[in-house]
């Protein structure tokens, strides 16, 4: 018979079958489709870090306090650890006399706070900071303007929103000159009206998190409002300084008289501050996607494992199949047809099995990796890369299970004698 | 046309040899029509599946059409099948899920022949089925099922046809209308064509009748005249009078 008749034939027995057939196609499509996703992830992970250490601006120091890891005012503040370093260590650093080579200083505190404005209602992160953010960490306004130094001493109630606090809170519309109201604390005690002066360009994920949401205040602000975040000393505690430098020689110098400043400022021997440059963040970072991966590998290979149990599926049903058409395969020879043709229908019945089901999972596959791309899945915010490596490897090996799977029913039936098998009932 | 020589055949109930066929010596001329009668255990099931070449003699030699069959592999005797032989069974043995016109495609299938569809719907109107091509087995009547079969055993134009008790599974009056398709196409198309059968009334459709006992032919008779000539209104091989018969 030829290959298109035999194509033909495997069809029409396929579709006899339609229930059976295609629950014998679910195990397939559910191990190619799980492969390729988590591929894509695992592929996407590593692109994902590259992009965001794109993303963080370049040149950069960050000094963080050495002592506390906390990340919010509460822990901070309730939870008796101390943060080591003060903005006024940021403003010491931003001494061109003494460090020609810092071309910008951005001191942060984040926290969270609930934004509303008209019936909408976020919660994000508020970063207060100095104008020099936006140069320092390549980020900056599309629309309006961002903080200005006369927002700083002015202590201004401005606020420049994140793309996607922006859409949030004001949909369409233009929020630049709008109000927008922050509460803050338990139960939302502490809260401020701010004028909205601008809004920021989308930025996407950085490994400092999802930069579209969040809200910039200045800084000083923040210290008048919100007494918590002062300490005993009166001073303000802040997370993180980053120190913008003007050329990557310069790291090993800067790292090393900044740290001398703050010593001598804090009046101790030891660091209690911790100096990361750019390369450390990125190997951090390398560190971390290569655990990453490996278990998205992990978890691939055991997707792969499911696709082998999909197959033995295939297996069980030919066997089946085989000795429920028994008395069609007598027919089939005593009219003429060889082992061959016997073989062959039933093999590529099962080829065209497993690759349906590997096609359709391909597809499955894709739409769920685009699907989970850019989301946040297990407090990880999640990238997705499909390749075609992923692709014609998952699709070739769900055909190679096919043809491994369906041989040994196929050849069962092929030996059938025409006489026993015509008289099977 | 058909020559069987010493034809022996032996099954095995486990270590107990169990002979089916003891020395059979047959020859079938071409266009005979031969009926193979016996009682059941007599072997002539087992003669069939050796003529028809689903079963291979266990000695003696079989030759069809010049060939030495009992010679030849598993995989040249189905291309054999294909290509010389046509079978009737009692059962029809069609295929639940195909119409009509695909069943009696599927020896042309095996065989690749390019105008198969043209040929299996010429098959079918000699039949007077040409109304029931898109049917499938489920929805014909038994006579209209066994006219299928007739079909896909006619479509190759076999050498040899071989029926096995084709209307023990019809009504009466049915199973003489197939009789007579045998009939004329041995009669006008001078088709050879070896016949199962363990009614008398069937046999007297035959020009030739041999009887099998416990493996062995004990008689071998040529009937003085055959069962009378083709009835009116009953299937020809003409398209109209088949037409005109299925919608009877």
């Amino acid at each position: 018979m030829s290959i298109i008749d035999t194509i033909r034939t495997a069809l029409a027995a396929l579709a006899a079958n339609k229930l059976r057939s295609s629950l014998t196609m679910l195990g397939i499509i559910i191990g190619v489709s799980a492969v390729i996703t988590l591929m894509a992830v695992g592929q996407g992970s590593q692109k994902g870090v590259t992009e965001r250490l794109r993303g963080l601006g370049s040149n950069l120091i960050f000094i963080r306090p050495g002592q506390s890891q906390a990340s919010n005012v509460q822990a901070a503040v309730y939870g008796g650890q101390a943060l080591t370093l003060v903005d006024t260590d940021a403003y010491a650093i931003n001494d061109p006399e003494r460090f020609p080579y810092v071309e910008g200083v951005a001191p942060q505190i984040d926290f969270e706070g609930r934004l509303i404005a008209g019936g909408e209602n976020t919660t994000t992160t508020i970063i207060g900071t100095t104008p020099d953010y936006q140069y320092v960490r390549d980020f900056y306004v599309a629309n309006g303007q961002f903080l200005s130094e006369d927002d700083i001493t002015r202590k201004g109630l401005v606020a420049v929103l994140g793309d996607r606090v922006a859409d949030m809170l004001f949909g369409d519309s233009d929020p630049v000159g709008k109000s927008v109201r922050l509460a803050v604390g338990p139960g939302g005690m502490i809260s401020f009206n701010f004028r909205v002066i601008g809004v920021m360009e989308p930025k996407g994920a950085t490994v400092t998190g999802d930069e579209d949401d969040l809200m910039f205040i200045p800084l000083p602000t923040m210290q008048a409002r919100i007494p918590i975040l002062r300490n005993p000393q009166g001073l303000s505690n802040v997370f993180q300084i980053s120190v913008k430098v003007s050329d990557r020689g310069d790291f090993e110098q800067a790292e090393e008289e900044i740290g001398a400043l703050l010593r001598e400022r804090h009046n101790v021997e030891e660091d209690d501050f911790e100096i990361l440059t750019q390369t450390d963040v990125a190997n951090l970072q390398a560190a971390e996607t290569e655990i990453s991966q490996t278990l998205w590998a992990a978890m691939a290979a055991i997707a792969g494992i499911s696709l082998a149990v999909g197959g033995i599926g295939i297996m069980n049903i030919m066997l089946v199949s085989v000795t429920e058409r028994t008395r069609e395969i007598g027919i089939r020879k005593a009219i003429g047809a060889t082992r061959g043709d016997i073989l062959m229908q039933f093999l590529v019945e099962a080829l065209m099995v497993t690759m349906a089901g590997g096609a359709i999972g391909v597809i499955l596959g894709i739409t769920l990796s685009t699907m989970a791309d850019g989301r946040t899945i297990l407090e990880q915010s999640v990238r997705a890369d499909v390749s075609a490596v992923a692709v014609i490897l998952a699709f070739s090996v769900s055909a190679v299970i096919g043809l491994f799977f369906g041989i040994y029913p196929a050849f069962n039936a092929s030996r059938l004698n025409p006489i026993e098998a015509l008289h099977h009932e | 046309m058909v020559k069987l020589t010493d034809i022996t055949k032996v099954y095995h109930a486990g270590d107990v040899p169990v002979p089916a066929l003891r020395g059979i010596n047959l020859e079938i001329r071409e266009g005979e029509f031969l009926a193979i009668m016996g009682p059941s255990g007599s072997g002539k099931s087992t003669l069939l599946n050796i003529l028809g070449c689903l079963d291979k003699p266990t000695s003696g030699t079989y030759e069809l059409d010049g060939l030495t069959v009992s010679a030849f592999d598993e995989e040249r005797l189905a291309v054999l099948r294909n290509r010389k032989i046509g079978f009737v069974f009692q059962s029809f043995n069609l295929l639940r899920r195909l119409s009509a016109i695909e069943q009696v495609e599927l020896p042309l299938l095996y065989r690749r022949t390019p105008n198969r569809r043209q040929l299996a719907h010429q098959a079918l109107v000699d039949m007077g089925l040409s109304d029931r091509t898109a049917h499938r087995p489920p929805q014909l009547s038994g006579g209209e099922q066994q006219r299928v079969a007739i079909a896909r055993c006619l479509v190759t134009s076999p050498a040899l046809v071989l029926a096995d008790e084709p209307t023990g599974a019809l009504d009466t009056n049915t199973g003489h209308d197939i009789m007579h398709i045998f009939q004329r196409l041995n009669a006008e198309r001078d088709i050879t064509i070896a016949l199962v059968t363990h009614e008398e009334e069937i046999a007297a459709y035959a020009h030739r009748v041999i009887r099998l006992q416990d493996g062995q032919i004990v008689s071998d008779e040529v009937m003085p005249s055959s069962k009378g000539s083709p009835r009116a209104g009953k299937p020809s091989l003409g398209g109209d009078g088949g037409r005109e018969a299925s919608t009877a």
